[in-house]
């Protein structure tokens, strides 16, 4: 192999799984030490320069970062992330004084933001201080888009979401609520130097199966019915209520029947249970508000009687897969079976809905109704129209949407300015030494024991009586700092500079984890059977260095590095190094 | 500094047929300076006993004084110990190897353990041969007290505060020979590839194995002019061969060419395999093995590898006609046979 070219951006990058992993690219470690040192100011303002929505991710995030922590792989449990960042935005002080300011010149740009969700407040947070003159519409009566119209309060309070969403409103945004926008050729006659769309999938789909007609009121299709919900005009649902679908809408859709009235509520999903799309926490919490979830039933019919829903019935099926792990769901031949249902909520997907873009706008379309943006630079056909979160590539989630923002700023800032939407700035790196004395460090190298702390609850009873509140009482500030103690500072890099190797094998011997090996080069599948263990795990890299005295070269396996210093502290010539490795995507202007 | 190592291991470390890992031979994380050559030992101490597979309360690891004699502490930790006095670990050694013989005996030792304070030990243990493994970890200076030089240290060879040492040095492996070791080795701690296979081999043989480490030390005699430093021993070294150890179990295969390696059986049916062999080399030979040792000092170079090995070996049991059963486990009924048998030795006496 050839030696690590430890100067690119995306090496010491890629060591940072959750970093890595997180769409934003959120430095993880930086604010989790934060954390720790309870300096929970700091570490909101690092989340809100990367993710601009701390408080609402910290209890709403998809988090990617999760199942790619490092911990994960040595122990059973990564480390809580998300809930780590909600500490930080819950234990901060006032952090306006922090907020970048609006010059009192403007550029003379204008801007006009379609949606008010997570993508476009993006856009605006990172336009608005360079002087840009935002506009933004939606038809909502507040911002935030599906972030206050399709979580249920019960996980995000209204004051967290307004509390953000006002920090960068309060940056001089020039807002049209309650304004649909139902002509693309209308925003584009006002002369707006740029537009962009960030309308998310707004469309829930139905689910139409013999007797949907005469059902009629009886079933919601569910993104709309939550934020019918979140905008306070549905306030009761029926005593037995069946939520069809198996994602976060359905956890959303169900938890949410059972405080407006709902006693038996049950989910209905086709797949198997373990193929469930919501995420897993979401599906543990539903259950704990005892929420039975049904697999294998496939919907077939409403069932009308009297002119009234009653219930629905379902086909029994079962999962078989082919070779190729395709799965295809045959019936069991096990009876239909019959549920009671005085209301049915359908959240089996969501779609993408552009009925407002006119054909002559410049904006072209794929096959499946699709909008064509180029991925990196979220640039649409039309050179002054740009995408960004849902409504770019189809339904993902906010911390997806935020980074679709940070891109599209850069791009629309670039194309005001008449350059090349390619001429991308670089990401803001920089790697600085930990060392304080021989075998002292200034980050915390000890490798704590401890097993994933669970987030507290409010009491169920209460819970369920009130929609908006909040279930998840999040982490206390001890049980914080023990978890944030679980972090294993992957971003402190171990970095090795070959020259000063004597090849006394002191780190060789000391590694917990059997990282590191010297041994003779070799093509990287041969060499990842001759390390001190197989590196089996071919998403991580292998440190090489160039060839050392002896022959040999050090082959460090990153999988399973515990950066605990060790290999630093036993090296006698300093040839390892813990550096700490800052990565920021840099933001627009 | 850091004194406790993560409890998290390499989720896929291989496993030995005891279905250890290296894990259960560790020991407690080492306290000797960063880069200390003796680490490195430890390191092979412990990757020969998970290779062979050996429960580890089956070995006794014994040491006297020193920077080497710490070493016990940091592998093995499920295993025998006993630090003794300086110098003393042969006789300790001796006395548990004769009270039960039926475990592995690890001696640890450096160089003014063995070469100063230790002398008479060492030379009576080969005397007797005892059957232990003797692994003197040489360092050529003092470490503890900052690194004067010792009894091994070359004449000319200049320390760290740049005094140049006029004595001959007492060349441990030659001194072995001399006295009729029946395994003799060398080695480097920088060079595991080689020295693991000695250990093991070591471990192996029925009688006194000698093994002599040059291990440098970082701290004190890592200086140019020194000849224990990490560049000089690397730029000096003259290996005999490569030695290899094959499990009894496994068949061999004739996976060299013919000509080039020789098998060395032993006792227990496990063989050495001494491949590519130096040219005009027999380590079954004592005076051959002498010679080159002599020429290879001669020329400033160190020969490593394994020097010398008797298969046909009488330990100090077999000399001295012991009991196979080991002394602990014979109880009242065995050690005074009674009336009877009294009577019939004293029959045999008339």
């Amino acid at each position: 192999m050839k030696p690590t070219d430890t100067k690119n951006p995306e090496y010491f990058h890629k060591v940072v799984d959750c970093q890595y992993a997180c769409p934003a690219h959120t430095p993880v470690p930086e604010y989790i030490r934060l954390i720790s040192a309870g300096k929970y100011t700091e570490a909101y303002m690092i989340n809100w320069e990367s993710n601009v929505f701390p408080g609402v991710l910290g209890r709403t995030c998809d988090r990617p970062c999760e199942p790619a922590c490092r911990r994960g792989r040595i122990e059973e449990e990564p480390v809580a992330i998300c809930r780590l960042k909600r500490v930080a935005a819950d234990n901060k002080d006032d952090v306006r004084a922090f907020m970048p300011g609006v010059p009192s010149e403007m550029n003379g740009k204008r801007i006009a933001l379609i949606g008010g969700g997570p993508a476009s407040l993006t856009v605006a947070r990172d336009l608005a201080p360079l002087g840009y003159e935002i506009h933004l519409y939606d038809e909502h009566a507040a911002g935030g888009g599906m972030m206050r119209s399709q979580i249920p309060s019960f996980r995000l309070p209204d004051d967290v979401l307004n509390e953000e969403v006002g920090y960068i409103l309060d940056m001089g945004i020039h807002t049209h609520f309650n304004t649909y926008v139902s002509s693309m050729n209308e925003i584009l006659e006002k002369g707006y130097d740029a537009v962009f769309v960030g309308t998310g999938a707004p469309r829930g789909r139905d689910l139409v199966l013999p007797g949907r007609e005469e059902a009629g009121k009886n079933v919601h299709v569910g993104i709309e019915w939550l934020a019918s919900v979140a905008f306070e005009h549905t306030h009761k649902i029926g005593k037995k209520v069946i939520v069809l679908g198996g994602g976060n809408t359905a956890m959303d859709c169900c938890r949410t029947s059972r405080r407006l009235g709902g006693e038996e509520v049950k989910v209905v999903v086709r797949s198997p249970f373990a193929e469930m799309k919501a995420s897993p926490w979401e599906i543990e919490d539903a259950m704990h508000e005892d929420i039975p979830i049904l697999e294998n039933h496939v919907p077939k019919t409403y069932v009308i009687e009297n002119g009234k829903l009653v219930g629905m019935t379902f086909e029994k099926v079962k999962a078989v897969y082919d070779e190729h792990g395709k799965r295809t769901l045959v019936p069991s031949g096990e009876p239909e079976v019959f549920i009671e249902a005085d209301d049915v909520l359908v959240a089996v997907g969501q779609q993408n809905s552009f009925p407002w873009i006119e054909k002559d706008t410049g904006v072209d379309f794929d096959q499946w109704g699709m909008p064509l943006v180029d991925a990196l630079t979220h640039q649409s056909t039309n050179q002054r129209v740009f995408f960004g979160g849902d409504a770019a590539f189809g339904p993902k989630n906010v911390i997806t949407a935020v980074a679709h923002g940070h891109q599209a700023a850069i791009s629309i800032d670039l194309h005001c300015s008449g350059e090349a939407l390619t001429a991308r700035p670089a990401p803001f790196t920089n790697l600085v030494s930990k060392k304080m004395g021989i075998h002292e460090w200034s980050y915390d190298n000890d490798v704590v024991n401890d097993q994933r702390f669970i987030v507290p609850q409010a009491e169920k009873k209460a819970a369920l009586s009130d929609r908006k509140l909040e279930v998840e009482l999040g982490f206390d500030i001890q049980t914080a700092i023990k978890e944030a103690h679980r972090c294993l500072n992957c971003d402190v890099q171990t970095v090795f500079e070959k020259d000063k190797c004597i090849e006394c094998d002191a780190c060789v011997d000391i590694c917990p984890t059997a990282c590191i090996t010297f041994t003779l080069n070799g093509e990287e599948d041969d060499l990842r059977t001759r390390l001190k263990a197989p590196a089996l795990n071919i998403t991580q890299d292998l440190y090489v260095s160039d060839t050392l005295p002896t022959q040999r070269v050090m082959v460090k396996d990153e999988d399973v590095c515990l950066h605990c210093g060790l290999c630093a502290e036993r090296c006698p010539t300093s040839a390892w190094d813990m550096q700490q490795y800052l990565y920021k995507v840099t933001k627009a202007g | 500094m850091t004194y406790i190592r993560p409890k998290f291991r390499h989720p896929d470390l291989p496993k030995n047929d005891l279905g250890y890992t290296t894990r259960e031979y560790e020991g407690s994380l080492s306290t000797l300076c960063a880069g200390c050559g003796h680490d490195s030992i430890s390191g092979s101490i412990l990757q020969a006993c998970f290779e062979l597979s050996i429960p580890p309360h089956r070995i006794a690891k014994l040491s006297g004084i020193g920077c080497s004699s710490k070493t016990p502490n940091y592998f093995l930790g499920n295993s025998h110990g006993f630090n003794s006095v300086h110098g003393r670990m042969p006789s300790v050694a001796t006395g548990a190897n004769m009270a039960n013989r039926d475990l592995i005996y690890m001696g640890v030792s450096g160089d003014g353990d063995t070469a100063s304070i230790g002398m008479g030990q060492f030379v009576h243990v080969i005397r007797r041969n005892l059957n232990m493994v003797y692994i003197v970890m040489n360092n050529g200076c003092y470490g503890l007290t900052k690194g004067q030089d010792s009894a091994t240290a070359d004449a000319g060879s200049k320390s760290k505060a740049g005094s140049v040492n006029p004595f001959q040095p007492i060349d441990l492996a030659g001194l072995a020979l001399e006295l009729g070791a029946s395994f003799v080795a060398q080695s480097f701690s920088g060079d595991k590839e080689q020295l693991v296979p000695l250990i093991k081999a070591a471990v192996s043989h029925p009688g006194f194995a000698f093994i002599n480490v040059i291990s440098p030390c970082v701290t004190f005699n890592n200086n140019p002019g020194s000849t224990k430093s990490y560049d000089y021993v690397r730029e000096h070294i003259e290996a005999t061969g490569k030695t290899d150890l094959v499990p009894e179990k496994s068949e061999i295969l004739a996976s060299y060419e013919s000509g080039t390696g020789t098998e060395v059986m032993l006792h227990d049916g496990t063989f050495i395999k001494l491949e590519k062999l130096a040219a005009n080399r027999d380590p079954f030979n004592r005076m051959d093995a002498m010679n080159a040792l002599r020429n290879a000092r001669n020329r400033n170079e160190i020969l490593t590898g394994l020097l010398y090995i008797e298969t046909e070996t009488e330990d100090l049991h077999h000399t001295i006609n012991s009991t196979d059963r080991p002394l602990n486990t014979l109880d009242e009924a065995d050690l005074c046979p009674g009336s009877a048998v009294l009577a019939e030795i004293n029959e045999d006496l008339r």
